[in-house]
């Protein structure tokens, strides 16, 4: 069991080293995009060469992201495989059709048409760029939609049911999948997310070379636009990421109390603001779990249902069967215990099922597959040493979904700032503090991208599928050692990425601070 | 069409169209390990061009193919890939680095210097085709592996593919395995040269050398492809007959006696691969090689991945315990899945016809020193 949790461990860490370079690249790809495809529109429709010239200088910058999210990404797609070999199995019939939609509709859209991008200036008409300039973009979050229809199936699995012939689920109203509220508001809130982030990223390059005292003029047009779809992105992530916190708490609410600290719940729940949690041995032996706090009074309650006395469950709540019902009022449905014995019992009669079915006893086999359906529900639970083994990581959450919160709301400040300032007081471009302002929410953007991550991904721990499987009972039979291996390999491969991707476009931008970018691109 | 036994056959098709297009788009691979050599910086500039303008459709052809295995036959890709852990692993690898050394290789500031992503992109061409190779092999020549679907009960140990203790080393091993490998590279080395020939307009000392890259390789692709065949015409394996899995020699000769449709595209294949080939190599102005053998490359492989899946046969046998062999019927998503999948399946011909358009647009003139001079985006 020891090396099982070690070999979890390990494989968790590997795909969360994965996800989270992965996701340092493809977001810049999925906003960059965008910018990139709304510059060009602008050239077309002019016919201004400065702005031909601003999109090629931008062009280069995602040209060289891009690439390092392809390189990310076929891992993720392979390591399903490859350290995830009995999820791939038990829910594959699920999860692989989107990966494949995803290849079929999105990536060959994307390969495609991104080589036009870079090297069809002198090759198709104008027209045909700018339309493969879209459609590149289109295909980039086409992208993000199915691996978040997948993700979002993991976090609230509908349209399956479970075939104890087989041993696994299988799909049964793929619309139900692809068109889970789940999985649409993940892929708004992913991409929105991604049009906040190039946005800083526009902003933070423009206030360099502003900073410079290079190109300044096309570096305030650049600006105006990475505020404007920065400002726009990150407002519709605020909004995205309201809908999702009501998603969490209708669908998992045992990572929404942990999103917000909350033990031990109850009507007109307070919003945590800010707050330092105690150390779970102390919190463990009773007590207030927060150290220090500023709290909104109610204001977790009215968030979820426009209702200051609505009840939201703590952590203690849930384990002990306490839920929040469809109309906001508190309502008893099973505690952890109870599910631990549902789910063992699923496993025991699915057992039975087996035996019957190989000795030919089919009556006794469709009885079993009965009581198999009615306890699936917490098939899961079944693979627990203990309640509190279902509860997530608290202090990762809490402080990963805080420090989305408020890096956010200082972000959408630095873009609101931009765009005041360059509809209202433009020679305050030239002050360096601003630029200074604008540089460094480079930083805070990717902080608060990763973070969400974190939020979406640790908070939902211990489960790999919602209440069906941990993560414990989805890796592969690998060897420990193995794992720690490729863990490592892909850290140094990662880090080397990375590192060389930033030393290139600093080069880059520094060497375009040398010339006119309007007219030399 | 619309039972699962039919389903599973179209998916077949269809897994074995991306396998047949990768190995054909595979010469990207190829190309990448004849940069250097006796070519001037010119020319391998025009060479890392002429390929980095399609590395990304053998990419995303990879990627799709896993995708579309991992849809259509999920029970494959929980036991190949969580078994053959370094087999796999280093094949992403080999591919993770090509997708970032085009990009980097002479940007300034990529710290490490052009040569490194050179080397990177020879990793990528020389390992990556060999170990597609001996990760195709299995189909044919087998993995150490179990399935015991019940172990899903046991928390303490549930999973349900098991593999043996090398994890795909010795797949590596395998001498089978690896004279389809090195086929495999050698193939990818010819289509390379012969899309160089195809695209770059550099001077005849150029044409002249790639057609000798072309003949050369070509030879040896050719020794150990016959090798591999009659090895493969040999091999035993199972066929799945109500519910049980039967040993059956000679089974890949059998799967070409019996569905002879196969015999005749293997064949046509074949002669269509060396036509393109030797005439590429031994004439002095005729550039359609790489279609030649590109279909015929296409045809060759569609029909090995045929014979190793249809009418019954396991495309991924046991050699721990026969039972447990993969066969397209016992290891293939529901009939509901396969169906979804198969409506989402008709847009490939439309994806298709969009790659050939812009093929067709980017190409319709010869790389030379002027275009790549006269270019913004340069690798």
């Amino acid at each position: 069991m020891t090396d099982l949790l070690n070999l979890v461990d390990w494989s968790r860490a590997q795909f969360a080293l994965t996800a989270m370079y992965h996701w340092l690249f493809v977001p810049l790809t999925i906003g960059l995009s965008l910018i990139v495809a709304l510059m060009e529109t602008i050239y077309v429709r002019t016919g201004n060469v400065k702005w031909k010239n601003i999109t090629k200088f931008w062009m280069t910058l995602f040209g060289i992201n891009f690439a390092c999210g392809v390189a990310t990404g076929i891992i993720l797609e392979f390591e399903f495989g490859t350290n995830w070999s009995n999820y791939s199995w038990f829910v594959g019939d699920i999860f692989g059709a989107p990966l494949a939609i995803e290849g079929i509709v999105a990536f060959f859209m994307e390969a495609t048409f991104v080589a036009v991008m870079f090297f069809g200036w002198n090759k198709v008409s104008r027209g045909f760029h700018l339309a493969s300039s879209w459609l590149t973009a289109i295909g980039v979050s086409l992208s993000a939609l199915w691996i978040l229809v997948a993700n979002a199936w993991m976090q609230s699995p509908v349209g399956m049911t479970f075939d104890p012939a087989q041993m696994r689920n299988v799909m049964t109203d793929f619309w139900a999948v692809a068109l889970n509220p789940v999985a649409i508001n993940k892929f708004l809130h992913a991409v929105f997310s991604g049009w906040a982030l190039a946005g800083a990223f526009v902003v933070a390059v423009s206030c360099w070379l502003l900073w410079r005292r290079s190109n300044i003029e096309a570096m305030r047009r650049s600006l105006a636009i990475g505020a404007w779809v920065g400002a726009i992105g990150l407002l519709l992530t605020m909004w995205t990421g309201h809908g999702s916190a009501v998603q969490v708490a209708r669908v998992q609410p045992m990572k929404l109390a942990a999103m917000e600290g909350l033990y031990n719940g109850g009507n007109g729940a307070p919003l945590v603001g800010v707050g330092i949690l105690r150390s779970s041995d102390e919190i463990a032996a009773g007590g207030d779990p927060m150290l220090w706090s500023v709290e909104i009074p109610h204001g977790l309650s009215l968030m979820l249902d426009m209702n200051t006395t609505g009840y939201v469950p703590g952590i203690n709540d849930i384990i002990a069967g306490k839920a929040r019902g469809a109309d906001g009022t508190e309502i008893t449905t099973e505690s952890y215990a109870e599910r631990m014995v549902a789910g063992a019992e699923a496993k025991a009669y699915l057992a039975r099922y087996n035996t019957a079915r190989a000795n030919g006893d089919s009556t006794a086999a469709a009885a079993y597959a009965d009581s198999v359906a009615a306890n699936f529900r917490y098939f899961g639970y079944g693979y627990l040493d203990s309640p509190e083994a279902a509860v997530p990581p608290v202090h990762l959450t809490f402080y990963s979904f805080h420090i989305m919160v408020a890096g956010g709301a200082l972000l959408m400040l630095v873009f609101l700032a931009f765009i005041l300032v360059y509809w209202r007081r433009r020679q305050m471009l030239e002050k360096p503090w601003l630029h200074i302002a604008g540089i460094l929410s480079l930083a805070l953007v990717y902080i608060v991208s990763q973070a969400g991550w974190i939020v979406a991904e640790v908070g939902r721990q211990p489960w790999v599928i919602q209440d069906l499987m941990p993560t414990g009972a989805a890796v592969s039979d690998v060897p420990v050692s193995s794992v720690q291996t490729t863990f490592w390999i892909f850290a140094v491969i990662f880090t080397g990425l990375l590192v060389a991707e930033a030393s290139i476009m600093v080069k880059f931008i520094n060497s375009s601070a040398k010339k006119n970018i309007e007219t030399q691109n | 069409m619309d039972n699962i036994a039919n389903l599973q056959a179209y998916w077949w098709l269809l897994i074995a169209v991306l396998g047949a297009a990768l190995v054909f788009l595979l010469f990207v691979q190829g190309g990448q390990t004849m940069l250097y050599g006796k070519n001037s910086v010119g020319d391998r500039q025009m060479m890392v061009n002429a390929l980095g303008r399609k590395w990304e459709l053998t990419f995303t052809t990879l990627v799709v193919f896993g995708g579309a295995f991992f849809a259509s036959f999920p029970l494959f890709y929980s036991t190949s890939f969580g078994g053959a852990y370094w087999l796999w692993m280093l094949i992403l690898l080999s591919f993770v680095v090509q997708a970032f050394s085009y990009e980097f290789r002479r940007k300034k500031g990529n710290l490490y210097g052009t040569r490194f992503y050179d080397i990177l992109l020879f990793a990528n061409g020389l390992f990556g085709c060999v170990l597609l190779g001996v990760a195709v092999g299995t189909f044919f020549f087998g993995g150490d592996f179990t399935v015991t679907r019940s172990n899903l009960l046991d928390a303490a140990s549930p999973v349900i593919s098991r593999w043996g203790p090398l994890h795909g080393l010795e797949a590596m091993a395998c001498w089978k395995n690896v004279i389809l490998g090195v086929a495999i590279f050698f193939l990818a080395r010819t289509l390379g040269a012969l899309y160089f020939t195809n695209t770059i307009s550099a001077g005849s000392a150029f044409t002249r050398r790639m057609r000798a890259i072309t003949g050369g390789n070509g030879l040896v692709f050719v020794v150990f492809f016959v090798t591999f065949l009659i090895v493969l015409l040999l091999q035993g394996g199972y066929r799945e007959v109500d519910g049980h899995m039967v040993a059956e020699n000679n089974i890949y000769l059998h799967n070409l006696l019996n569905m002879w449709w196969f015999t005749v595209t293997l064949l046509v294949g074949t002669l269509m691969v060396l036509y393109g080939v030797f005439r590429s190599a031994l004439s002095h102005n005729w550039y359609g090689g790489i279609w030649w053998a590109g279909i015929g490359v296409f045809l060759v492989v569609l029909t090995l991945f045929c014979i190793a899946g249809y009418d019954g046969t396991a495309y991924l046998p046991s050699t721990a315990d026969a039972a447990s062999s993969l066969t397209i019927a016992n290891s293939s998503s529901s009939l509901f899945t396969l169906r979804t999948m198969t409506y989402v399946s008709f847009l490939l011909p439309v994806v298709l016809a969009y790659i050939i358009y812009v093929w067709a647009k980017m190409n319709a003139s010869p790389i030379t020193e002027e275009e790549i001079k006269s270019e913004h985006h340069l690798y």
